[in-house]
């Protein structure tokens, strides 16, 4: 007889539990909603992403996804791995097939013509579906405050179709689009701050994680399920294939990027930033950058760069959510 | 749905392609694509089931003992596990040994 | 009982979508098609319609938030022209292929370059492969009606297909005509609620959009075309119920005077209605000529039309879109088509016109039509003709 949730932490020495953020025993439902079997890579991080996603959401949801790697894993016909409702229409319009269903469940219910409730609408996209080609949607779909939860699964680049550059890529990684060769480092550009979007739309709650941090992750999930307007969560997804590292470190690789700073875990919650992990020493990128086959070719000089470039963000980030320290009685400036 | 994607005829498929049997793709035998097993040292166990959250393909179940196993049916051995466990439990094998 | 007034079709569509009691309303404005979204908007925010009104940041957006919208059960309604039926192109196919019921009015706009947000049929003609049902309308009043028989043909269980109505940009969209609209009761009656047999719901979870490989592609596109074609049986069947009970008959295709005629012409939307005065004039001075106004377009009604032509030797197409470097018309090349495989000789002159929305008088399609009668009798050098152009 299967158990309904298991305990995840207990006995933990202190040190693993900061290492994995999980600082109780927390019971974790055993319902797997992405169900076994998807034909995820390896070691896919990103299919550990949704598999934690969906513990958090619950069944009171439905979903919409962009074509992508989930996408394709997940639905080959005639089987489906969901066992939550679920649709997939195409690349760039998730937040607003998402916001479509939003609209007709609060009319029908509105109109007495179902006896659904409080059903929430997510939307869920790679960082191609959602920087790029989904942008569009997305911000239209946060600027009409829909209630609903986008998440964007980040293995930062267009994994799918072949490891091609997207703007969620990295400054440096070696991609298909974006080669690192005689003439070039890779991708020129640094990567795209879609947090940073997200929060400029003044919208209730967004949020960074990663399924390193898989209790912190569902938390960040419940708190957006739970919260009464858009809300946005950026998962970084660890991917083997595409990042050129052995399917065990793949979270492991997660932790690091959080442990040297390139991918903070932190939340904006109306407009305040709150640091989720503080660390007082950032590990070097180096530790981070050098176990994976798409940084392989970095010079000395680059590496230097990245690495100037992270400390001074993560900076500015601890700024942020030290001005958002607000005392308590004051009014902030909106 | 028994029939494979071979065999349907399009009078068999539900309108507009519907799948309306939810987690039928537990079906697809992940385990076949395998080329390392986890082995286990159960008296390290702590039963913390970290192995257990940060399986990617959620094949670990906790046995009556309470301690975590790979269902090598979904188990594609990516070693996820033996990485992320505390005591060194698991130890990834490779196939055929 | 209900009278006629004089109202602009636009506004009477938003009203027709009001009696339909749509639950969700996403559109992006676009000339000629904002009088529609600005009436709904406003019969929205008086509290006459119960409805989500969705002011989308474009058009591809616009029928992706009916997919979700119609993917729950929702009564599903938008509005577009031109240019943003073209962004909205490849979400079209998803619509019909995933047999999702949305109803959609298309203000028949000319697609750029040059930009021109004047009528002609070019928005409509790109979209023929989209997999939707496909009717047009040469009056307000048949725009409305057919807005009521959209909805009950989109979401009758046997058809879960997208409905779009076409009608011309400015020459209806915009001109003030008769209404009659009917009761609410009598709508109401007419038009059950929606009811999407396989919803996205919680209780019932389903997968919707899966991939098709090749090994089921084929099939599922087979089992697309099939319930397309049988959706023309309930298409009749709401047409015969809505005239028996609101009084006015709509069929696939329609003639005017003409049994029996040597020579027809065949026209589509608002050009009809100048082409009946023509034919009226024509007529009276002896001349053997007819009309056949072709109102359903997808399906495709090879029956009716081979059935109107049967006596025919010379058939005249105006068609007001141009498929460049190919037969012209594609409104005449689908006639030809349809004529071909049955066998029936006839001569078929195809004219293009009306572009970008330059008017045809009573005058121009007595010319169309005697031109026509001259080309069917000498040849021509040319696969269609080209009517109107300065040279």
């Amino acid at each position: 007889m299967a158990k309904k949730a298991i305990d995840v932490g207990r006995d933990l020495p202190p040190k693993i539990r900061q290492r994995h953020a999980v600082y109780a025993p927390r019971p974790v439902t055993t319902k797997e909603n992405f169900a076994q079997g998807n034909r995820a890579c390896v070691g896919c991080a990103e299919a550990l992403a949704v598999r934690l996603v969906c513990k958090a959401l619950g069944d009171n949801v439905i979903i919409a996804m962009a074509t992508g790697c989930m996408e394709i894993v997940s639905s080959q016909l005639p089987y489906t791995s969901w066992r939550v409702p679920w649709i997939h229409t195409l690349f760039e319009n998730t937040a607003a097939v998402a916001s479509g269903f939003e609209a007709g469940l609060k009319a029908m219910s509105r109109k007495g013509r179902t006896r659904l409730e409080n059903v929430k609408a997510v939307g869920m996209a790679g960082d191609g579906g959602t920087a790029d080609i989904g942008l569009q949607a997305l911000s239209g779909a946060l600027e009409r405050g829909h209630n609903f939860l986008y998440i964007c699964f980040d293995n930062e680049a267009y994994m799918n179709t072949g490891i091609q550059r997207s703007s969620a890529t990295p400054y440096g990684a070696s991609t298909t689009t974006s080669p690192a060769g005689k003439v070039s480092i890779g991708q020129l550009t640094w990567k795209k701050n879609m947090p940073a979007i997200a929060v400029a739309h003044d919208i209730p709650y967004v949020a960074t994680a990663c399924p390193s941090y898989p209790l912190d992750l569902m938390d960040k999930v419940a708190k957006a399920v739970a919260t009464d307007g858009p809300a946005y969560i950026h998962i970084l997804s660890v991917c083997p294939t595409g990042w050129r590292c052995p399917t065990e470190l793949s979270v492991r690789i997660g932790r690091l990027a959080v442990e040297t700073g390139i991918f903070p875990l932190y939340e904006v919650e109306n407009g305040q930033y709150k640091l989720n992990i503080d660390l007082p020493k950032l590990k070097p990128v180096t530790e981070y950058l050098s176990l994976q086959g798409r940084f392989r070719h970095l010079s000395d000089g680059v590496i230097n760069k990245i690495q100037q470039r992270v400390t001074a963000e993560y900076a500015k980030l601890k700024e942020k959510a030290a001005s958002s320290l607000v005392p308590a009685g004051s009014q902030k400036d909106s | 749905m028994t029939k494979s994607e071979d065999e349907l005829t399009w009078k068999d498929l539900e309108i507009a392609s519907i799948v309306t049997e939810p987690g039928s793709a537990s079906k697809y035998k992940t385990g076949d694509w395998r080329s390392q097993r986890p082995t286990y040292k159960f008296k390290k166990c702590i039963k913390c089931g970290l192995c257990w959250i940060f399986c990617p393909q959620a094949c670990i179940y906790q046995d009556d003992e309470g301690y975590f196993v790979a269902d090598l049916y979904h188990c594609y051995g990516c070693g996820i596990c033996a990485k992320e466990c505390p005591t060194g439990v698991i130890t990834m094998v490779e196939e055929g040994e | 009982m209900p009278s006629k007034i004089g109202m602009e079709v636009s506004v009477a569509i938003g009203e027709a979508v009001r009696l339909a009691n749509a639950d969700v309303i996403a559109a992006y404005p676009i000339t000629p098609q904002t009088h529609i979204v600005e009436h709904l908007a406003e019969l929205v925010a008086d509290g006459k319609l119960d409805a989500e009104f969705m002011p989308v940041e474009s058009e591809h957006s616009a029928m992706s938030a009916c997919l979700g919208s119609a993917a729950v059960g929702a009564r599903t309604f938008t509005a577009t022209a031109g240019q943003g039926l073209e962004l909205m192109h490849e979400v079209l196919y998803i619509a019909s292929s995933m047999r999702l019921p949305i109803v959609m009015t298309v203000v028949n706009r000319a697609l750029s370059a040059p930009l021109s947000v004047w009528g002609d049929h070019s928005d409509a003609m790109a979209v023929r492969d989209t997999g939707w049902i496909q009717i047009f309308a040469e009056n307000g009043q048949e725009v409305v009606d057919n807005v009521l028989c959209a909805f009950r043909i989109a979401e009758d269980r046997r058809v879960l297909l997208p409905v779009m109505v076409h009608l011309d940009g400015f020459h209806l969209s915009h001109m003030i005509e008769p209404i009659l609209l009917p009761e609410q009761g009598e709508v109401d009656q007419f038009l059950p609620p929606n009811q999407y047999p396989l919803p996205l719901d919680p209780n019932k979870p389903v997968t919707m959009g899966d991939f098709g490989p090749p090994a089921i592609y084929t099939e599922t596109k087979w089992a697309q075309e099939v319930n397309l074609r049988q959706a023309k049986e309930v298409i009749l069947q709401v047409w015969n119920e809505f005239g028996d009970t609101f009084g006015r008959h709509y069929t696939p295709v329609e003639c005017y005077r003409c049994e029996d005629c040597r020579v027809l012409l065949l026209t589509m939307g608002s050009f009809s209605e100048t082409a009946m005065s023509a034919i009226d004039k024509m007529r009276s001075e002896g001349n053997d000529v007819g009309l056949i106004r072709l109102r359903l377009w997808r399906p495709f009604p090879f029956d009716e039309i081979r059935q109107a032509v049967r006596n025919a030797e010379v058939l005249i197409v105006l068609d007001r879109a141009l498929s460049f470097g190919g037969p012209g018309g594609p409104v005449c090349s689908e006639i030809k088509s349809a004529l071909y495989q049955s066998g029936r000789k006839l001569k078929i002159v195809g004219f293009v016109g009306g572009l970008g929305g330059r008017d045809i008088s009573i005058a121009g399609f007595e010319e169309i039509i005697n031109r026509g009668i001259e080309i069917s009798e000498v040849g021509s050098p040319h696969e269609f003709e080209i009517f109107g152009v300065r040279e």
